[in-house]
């Protein structure tokens, strides 16, 4: 798989202007790179080591370390039970393994046809609605079996209404070119202007 | 039982139950931005001020007053920075997320307070990688508040105040949860925790500039704070432990839930029992044990439920309130599985950097998973014992570090709390021929 796309180029740009330093970018365009192939692809990685001026290592070396950058192909849903301490006394080891019978699959492995991939997870915190599961990172509360079932059947026949793995939020954060402030980077200016400001001035002192 | 929060008591979660609460129009309408026009007829210094009266404790889990964290930037040095931890991915903690989901604008406006207060020139809100619906309605909030004029140049027409704040996410791994891994993964590196001093990225932070690192729960009491003053603030709950709190009360209590309640003043029996809370336990069950304050803490039996939900009377108990997770267990629960569940998390989100959480953590979940297979050896609790002492000295509360950030000392809580409480429990799981063969060993 590929390089960042010319839409995606235009969505990195953008957010690595609001960045005083590009290397913070790191983390959200890997995740772009992951929402347009649904991995990260090691050209993506060599892409995105351009974009911000490190080399294709370093940025293995950050993706390597995140549970949510994949860099294999996975199951078009990743489907992550949470296994915190509040869903496993209420039950989550039991749909763990409900999950392994219905899928055929243990967590980490993908269903032949590629559809789902199955994780058991730590604390997502929907802790009050133990047991609980994110398909794509979109939450389903206290899952019982049948429920886990009509999930797969909804996300097998396409009617879950779950975007693709690699997708996050649905907007994007975006500033209009005259509500910009500007980034602060590390070398620049001094004591912020409103910091002069006088409580007399405006009779509010106390 | 002292009375528990009526609706007027909520200061964070008040438009939880509105349903454009998280819209800017439902903000406006419900009182929205009142806290940073007032800010901005105020001195800087003195919005920190306010701050300090309020003795806000930080809601990450330490607890450390917001208002002295503040004061830890060395004069003179800038930029300044704002970095948001939304990074909550404690076990058993679900209100951050609840925060962020529901009333993104107050949270923005916090931000907004505490940049103005303190000269913090760029604001990076660093939410959990895996809470996308956050993550959009914050993207949603911060582009309607930009559009309005509450954020980026000339924040409400002001000439000398201008603030961008970036929406960043993470990628999954809970040691970012510890300010300075926030940090380095914000500057695009593996999150794992810097070495102290300095202990506080006050003084060097994000790019190695002042930087302050706030809970979403600490900036999203500000506005209110700074509309009610201080004194309003500290007025509310007890001396030490100011203003509401939410917590998370889950596990085996009927209702499950998230509460705001006056902080220092409701007990623990309050919010596991009061049926305006959680409600007690499932019908016919008894309560075997608790966790007050996320899966880092010591647990708490029956005998600490009249203990108020106040940070140094909880210390001073032996546990901590943390990150206001309280996970309730009844007569049903193993608790050698449960104890086994909490270490195998701190095992599985260690960063590897300190050899005692890396080695310790993985060894201690490894002795409990053979435990748990019938295969555990007669020194085997000792042993789960002596690897704790190896991570914390003493297994002491508060605990001993080897290492550079709690993380580690965390998983030797469960073991300390389950062994000394439920010592037979983990012996009933040892098979009856392995004293016999490991005294022929011998």
């Amino acid at each position: 798989m590929a390089r960042l796309n010319a839409n995606n180029l235009t969505v990195a740009q953008e957010i690595l202007s609001r960045y005083p330093v590009p290397r913070s970018a790191l983390i959200p365009l890997l995740h772009l790179a992951q929402e347009q192939d649904g991995y990260v692809a090691e050209d993506a990685m060599a892409h995105i080591a351009e974009l911000v001026g490190v080399t294709p290592a370093e940025v293995m070396g950050t993706c390597s370390f995140y549970e949510m950058l994949k860099r294999e192909p996975v199951g078009q849903y990743m489907v992550n039970i949470c296994n915190g301490i509040s869903c496993h006394l209420l039950g989550s080891s039991d749909l763990i393994h409900h999950a392994e019978a219905t899928l055929g699959v243990r967590p980490g492995g993908t269903t032949d046809d590629g559809k789902i991939t199955l994780e058991a997870v730590e604390c997502i915190a929907a802790c009050t609605e133990a047991p609980c599961l994110q398909v794509n990172y979109r939450y389903r509360n206290q899952v019982t079996a049948d429920d886990f079932d009509q999930l797969v059947d909804d996300l097998r026949a396409g009617t879950a209404g779950v975007a693709p793995h690699g997708q996050l939020a649905k907007v994007r954060q975006h500033i209009g070119d005259d509500r910009r402030a500007g980034v602060s980077p590390p070398d620049g200016q001094g004591e912020p202007a409103w910091m002069a400001r006088n409580p007399s001035d405006n009779g509010d002192g106390s | 039982m002292t009375a528990p929060a009526p609706q007027d008591l909520r200061i964070i979660t008040s438009r939880f139950g509105i349903e454009d609460g998280h819209t800017l129009a439902g903000y406006e309408r419900t009182g929205g931005y009142a806290g940073l026009r007032r800010a901005l007829e105020m001195a800087p210094a003195d919005v920190h001020g306010e701050v300090r009266t309020a003795s806000l404790l930080g809601r990450g889990g330490a607890g450390f007053p917001a208002g002295v964290k503040w004061g830890f930037c060395p004069p003179g040095v800038w930029p300044r920075y704002l970095v948001v931890n939304g990074d909550e991915s404690e076990p058993g903690t679900y209100k951050d997320r609840l925060l962020m989901e529901r009333d993104p604008h107050q949270l923005i406006e916090g931000c907004l307070i505490a940049c103005y207060a303190l000269g913090l020139s760029q604001c990076f809100l660093y939410v959990r990688g895996e809470m996308a619906h956050a993550q959009e309605r914050l993207a949603a909030a911060l582009n309607e508040a930009y559009e309005a004029g509450y954020v980026g140049a000339n924040v409400l027409g002001a000439e000398d105040f201008s603030v961008d704040i970036t929406l960043h996410w993470g990628a999954g791994a809970y040691i970012v949860g510890e300010e300075t891994a926030l940090i380095e993964s914000l500057e695009g590196d593996r999150g794992m925790p810097r070495l102290k001093p300095p202990y506080f990225p006050a003084s060097i932070g994000l790019y190695g500039k002042p930087t302050i690192v706030n809970n979403v729960e600490t900036l999203a009491n500000l506005p209110w704070i700074v509309s009610n003053g201080g004194e309003a603030f500290a007025a509310m709950g007890a001396d030490s432990s100011t203003g509401t709190r939410v917590f998370a009360v889950s596990g085996h209590v009927a209702n499950p839930g998230v509460f705001e309640v006056p902080f220092g003043t409701t007990t623990f029996r309050d919010i596991i029992f009061d049926p305006l809370y959680a409600g007690g336990m499932r019908p016919g069950r008894t309560l075997k044990t608790f966790i007050p304050g996320g899966a880092s803490a010591p647990w708490f039996f029956e005998e600490h439920l009249d203990l108020p939900l106040e940070k140094t009377t909880v210390d001073q108990a032996g546990s901590m309130l943390g990150s206001g997770a309280i996970v309730v267990m009844d007569d049903t629960t193993d608790v050698v599985k449960a104890c086994h569940n909490v270490v195998r998390f701190f095992a599985r989100e260690s960063c590897g950097k300190c050899t005692p959480c890396r080695e310790g953590t993985s060894w201690l979940e490894k002795i409990l998973s053979r435990i748990l297979a019938g295969q555990g050896r007669p020194q085997d609790l000792d042993l789960l014992m002596d690897v704790c002492d190896n991570i914390s000295p003493g297994i002491a509360w508060p605990p001993r570090q080897t290492t550079i950030c709690p993380l580690g000392p965390s998983a030797v809580s469960p073991i300390a709390s389950a062994l000394e409480r439920f010592r037979g429990e983990f012996e009933a799981y040892l098979p009856a021929t392995a004293v016999t063969v490991a005294g022929v060993a011998s």
